[in-house]
């Protein structure tokens, strides 16, 4: 893998920016791990659910009585046992345009919306007792008309998913900028086209679950959950519980993958789990089977995007109209959150001074969707770009130059599209970036200028071969706030606690990275602990692009308090001024003669409970002095210090795909022959960490472009269920990924940051579309969706030849 | 387990240790290793064969717990990723590969990558100038949903090198004299 800087950051410095090796791995690659499903669950209770069967029912009645009696089973609950905590569940991302929100109660409350909503929850001695037991629980379900077609479900007189959502409209939204309508008026070249993306999930391998014990006599509830926001449940179980939420401890353990899947709260099992174990006083546990995963954890994607670009005769895009239709599935308790990025990215990095973007939010009856890796982003590329490469047809320009023509020059920033607003609910103001060596980059790495003629070459040999690229903007490091916690302990190791969780991103590596540097320690002496609402509360959670920035500042600043007391402190103990030391080596030593004090030191020192019970050979000076109490006013002890990052506005990353692909000319399959990035998140942590980042993204996103497709029924049934037939990428599907990482860094933060968690899986949809579209444009077969399969390719051809 | 389901004795080896219970018929191997015996490090990502997050060795080949019941293993000897991780913490010459070409992230997959390829380089007798294309073919029993895979394209190289390394060769040591 070729890794070549193509802008870069100055400033680097010692610690972050290199490639560490990670610490977490030692127990991860022996299978030490502890997910959720691994933890003690001795004594539990084990949960099964029984879902609905059918896409749209009512309940007619639920007979529990067989279950409950057979041996091993604990208890059997319906919506009838819920009482206060059977209300709908919380929409997470209220929204104005929100007009219709509709949320599920944990247990369906007489009426069922898609295959897989939960109806009734066992608990018994073991999972496959509750399984028996789910099997024995009768339904008397009245079947209703379902909608599963995204377009049939938006259509005048469609069959209703919730009589109080007229035309199945979760919401509908418009944002304009500048003037569109009388820019497409007078321009001189429009072109038109439709995109569809079908529906997928971000399918982490690990599914989820929830294991939650409750004490009935100190009231104390810890929760164990396999979630990409603990501190969010926490808050949120409390209320719903009815606890106090200082008696409310949730900890995300071992994560295997979120993508977004594990961000939304609260699942129907993040609140039934603990309310169990509330319920039943005892420990209870409860963790998703593939099958379940694949109809009651979250979907997203499916888009059907109308779009059309106004352009001047010489390749300036003056306007951008889209209007597209958002399938929700069968709730809205997320809230807008997909289709509302989509739509405020869909002017992509090019300097469009016009534009209407708007959407209808659509249920369908089908599994609720929820954000998944790139957010609404993916589709809103593929829209743009695909139109792009119409427009350089259209125009007879050649499609590179007249990307470079319209994109957003360094100048220009901050560029402001005043009329877009971002998920922060703030205008979109694109900060900083450099477009245009990221495109010359990765032109020259796939050698553009020589590709018409390989291109012209290889047809001759019977051969079908075509290069694709798209360019995609990112808003990322998404506020309120993130925060962490920064301890010297008296063994001079330092103790790490920050709100954000992890399912892989390597905090424990990358802000170890942060910490070493400010204090002058080793990496390997600095423990971060995520995911422990006991270790830290506040805080949001790690999705949609934001740990590093968000967190990655938070512990920076918290680093560097303690930095400054330990120099003030040690200069104290030093009989020195502050000018005469500096931080070295993990203490604070005298410039002239090279008198030191380690930061273990002023840690024990300046905390007066601790003198005498640490080595500190000999025990220093306390640190304070003599004079005055022990611990002085306005001091706290030890080297101890909480650090909070809130970003006034989001901070925009950016790249460039390009891939060249060859299909097969009697099977169709699509074989990638190179695919090269240029990515651009600002200052980079840990190169190893942010490649990792970027080619599982984009893993992700091949899966999106040719194999990935929730197939269901007319009658709602999910007909793919298992990955035997819903096909991800082997390693043999994934190609080879050349990344080069172009930086500007952030002025928005100190670190100069951008978010990169998401950027992999944007554009490779939009790669692959233009690149098919390339290889078969000669013999007039055209393509605007995702995934594309064999299939698909050859009726396309066949029709035209 | 209750249920009116058949119970029978079963005995096998599990990390070289004697290993006997009384089980219902039905039990996956997956569950007994995991809940029975506490060895969690092989996971379960789909109970159908496909991801190869369960794999674990049989009688010295890699197979899918999750599609074995434990009373097929009457009398087989079974190898964990517990069993092949060394007692003293250390790592062996492919989990250390895997940590430093950054193969894995979540750590999910980890496990079960980890079987598949310490058999695929257990099996190459001296070849080590595989394609990209080979060393992914050989990875395509395994999904990993984190990675990208390159990583651990990477690691399963380095291993083979490594492995290579190691290996003794009387008749290239000889060759090595001469020259």
């Amino acid at each position: 893998m070729s890794t070549t800087t193509v802008v870069p950051a100055s400033g680097a410095t010692a610690v972050i920016g290199q490639r560490m090796r990670r610490l977490e791995d030692g127990r991860l690659v022996r299978g030490e791990g502890a997910y959720v499903d691994d933890l003690d669950e001795r004594g539990a209770g084990h949960v099964a659910f029984l879902r609905s069967p059918h896409a749209h029912a009512a309940i007619r009645s639920i007979d529990v009585a067989r279950a409950a009696a057979l041996p091993g089973v604990i208890a059997v609950f319906t919506y009838a046992d819920l009482g206060a905590a059977g209300g709908p569940l919380p929409v997470v991302s209220p929204h104005d345009d929100l007009t219709h929100p509709v949320s599920p109660t944990p247990l369906a409350a007489g009426a069922v919306h898609f295959v897989g909503e939960p109806v009734a929850m066992v608990v018994a001695e073991d999972r496959y007792v509750a399984e028996d037991a789910a099997e024995l629980i009768a339904v008397d379900y009245e079947e209703r008309p379902v909608v599963v077609d995204l377009e049939a479900a938006a259509a005048d007189g469609a069959v209703l998913v919730h009589a109080s959502a007229p035309g199945n409209r979760a919401g509908r939204s418009r944002q304009r900028v500048g003037d569109p309508d009388a820019a497409f008026a007078v321009a001189p070249v429009v072109v038109r086209r439709r995109v569809v993306v079908e529906r997928s999930a971000g399918m982490p391998l690990e599914t989820r679950g929830v294991m939650a014990r409750y004490d009935p006599r100190t009231r104390a509830l810890e929760v164990w959950d396999s979630t990409q926001a603990p501190t969010s449940i926490r808050a949120g179980l409390a209320g719903l519980l009815g606890l106090d939420e200082d008696d409310v401890r949730v900890v995300a353990p071992d994560v295997g993958g979120g993508f977004g899947t594990k961000v939304h709260l609260f699942y129907p099992e993040e609140l039934l789990v603990p309310w169990a174990a509330v319920r039943l006083g005892r420990l209870v546990k409860w963790v998703e089977d593939r099958a379940e995963h694949f109809v009651g954890s979250h979907h997203e994607r499916r888009q059907i995007h109308d779009v059309e670009l106004a352009a001047e005769e010489d390749g300036r895009i003056i306007a951008i109209r889209d209007h597209f239709l958002h399938d929700n599935g069968a709730y809205s308790s997320y809230g807008l959150d997909v289709p509302l990025v989509a739509a405020c990215q869909i002017a992509g990095p090019y300097r469009i001074p016009h534009i209407d973007v708007a959407f209808d939010a659509i249920y369908t009856n089908t599994t609720e969707v929820s954000p998944y890796r790139g957010c609404g982003r993916p589709q809103a590329c593929m829209a743009l770009e695909s139109t792009v490469d119409a427009l350089a047809d259209e125009l007879g320009l050649d499609r590179m130059e007249l990307r470079r023509r319209n994109l957003i020059a360094p100048a220009e920033f901050p560029y402001v599209r005043d009329g877009l607003t971002f998920a922060d609910g703030k205008t979109v103001v694109l900060d900083s970036g450099d477009y245009a060596p990221a495109l010359d980059c990765v032109l020259a790495a796939l050698d553009y200028d020589g590709f018409a003629a390989e291109q012209a070459r290889a047809r001759a040999d019977g051969r079908l071969i075509g290069l694709g690229l798209a360019c995609y903007i990112e808003g990322t490091g998404l506020g309120p706030y993130e925060g962490a916690r920064v301890r010297v302990r008296p063994d001079g190791r330092v103790a790490v606690a920050a709100g954000v969780a992890t399912q892989g991103q390597s905090h424990a590596t990358t802000l170890a990275q942060v910490v070493a540097e400010v204090l002058t320690v080793p990496m390997t002496s600095v423990i971060v602990v995520t995911g422990d609402t006991a270790a830290f509360a506040n805080g949001a959670g790690s999705y949609a692009s934001r740990s590093a920035v968000v967190a990655g500042n938070a512990v920076h600043r918290a680093a560097s308090t303690v930095r400054a007391k330990a120099l003030r402190l040690g200069a104290a103990m030093l009989d020195a001024s502050p000018g005469e030391v500096e931080l070295r080596e993990g203490a604070v030593v005298r410039l002239d003669d090279g008198r030191a004090v380690s930061l273990a030191q002023i840690a024990a020192s300046s905390n007066p409970l601790l003198y005498g019970l640490h080595d500190a050979d000999p025990p220093p000076a306390a640190a304070y002095g003599d004079d005055g109490p022990p611990l002085p006013d306005g001091e706290e002890p030890g080297l101890d210090a909480v650090g909070y990052y809130s970003p006034t506005a989001a901070t925009w990353a950016s790249g460039v795909h390009g891939a060249i692909v060859e299909i097969d000319p009697q099977t169709y399959e699509v074989a990638w022959r190179r695919y090269v990035c240029a990515h651009d998140c600002g200052t980079v942590l840990n190169p190893t960490v942010v490649e990792g980042q970027v080619i599982g993204g984009i893993a992700q996103g091949v899966g999106g472009a040719l194999y990935e497709r929730m197939s269901y029924d007319e009658r709602g049934q999910l007909r793919n269920a298992s990955f035997m037939e819903f096909l991800m990428p082997y390693a043999t599907e994934v190609p080879p990924i050349e990344v080069h990482h172009v930086e500007t860094r952030s002025p928005l933060n100190e670190l100069g940051l951008k978010g990169v968690g998401e950027a992999g899986a944007i554009p490779p949809p939009a790669v692959l579309v233009s690149a098919v579209r390339d290889a078969l444009k000669h013999l007039g077969v055209d393509v605007s969706s995702a995934p594309l399969s064999p299939t698909e390719l050859f009726d396309r051809v066949s029709a035209r030849t | 387990m209750t249920g009116d389901g058949e119970r029978r004795a079963v005995r096998l080896r599990v990390n070289g240790d004697e290993v006997q219970r009384t089980v219902d018929t039905r039990l996956l191997l997956s569950d007994f290793l995991r809940h029975e015996l506490g060895l969690t490090g092989t996971h379960v990502g789909c109970e159908h064969g496909v991801c190869g997050a369960c794999t674990v060795m049989i009688d010295g080949r890699t197979a899918r717990s999750c599609l074995t019941l434990v009373v097929q293993c009457e009398g087989r000897a079974v190898t964990t990723i517990e069993g092949i991780s060394p007692d003293d913490g250390t790592l062996t010459a492919v989990q250390q590969a895997i940590h430093e070409a950054h193969g894995l992230q979540c750590g999910f997959c980890t496990p079960g990558f980890v079987m598949a390829i310490t058999e695929f380089v257990a099996e190459q007798r001296g070849r080590h100038d595989f394609s990209d294309a080979e060393i992914r073919a050989a990875l395509a029993g395994n999904l990993c949903r984190c990675t990208g895979y390159q990583g651990l394209v990477a690691a399963t190289r380095a291993a083979l090198r490594d492995a290579l390394a190691r290996q003794a060769r009387p008749l290239d040591a000889s060759a090595d004299r001469e020259r």
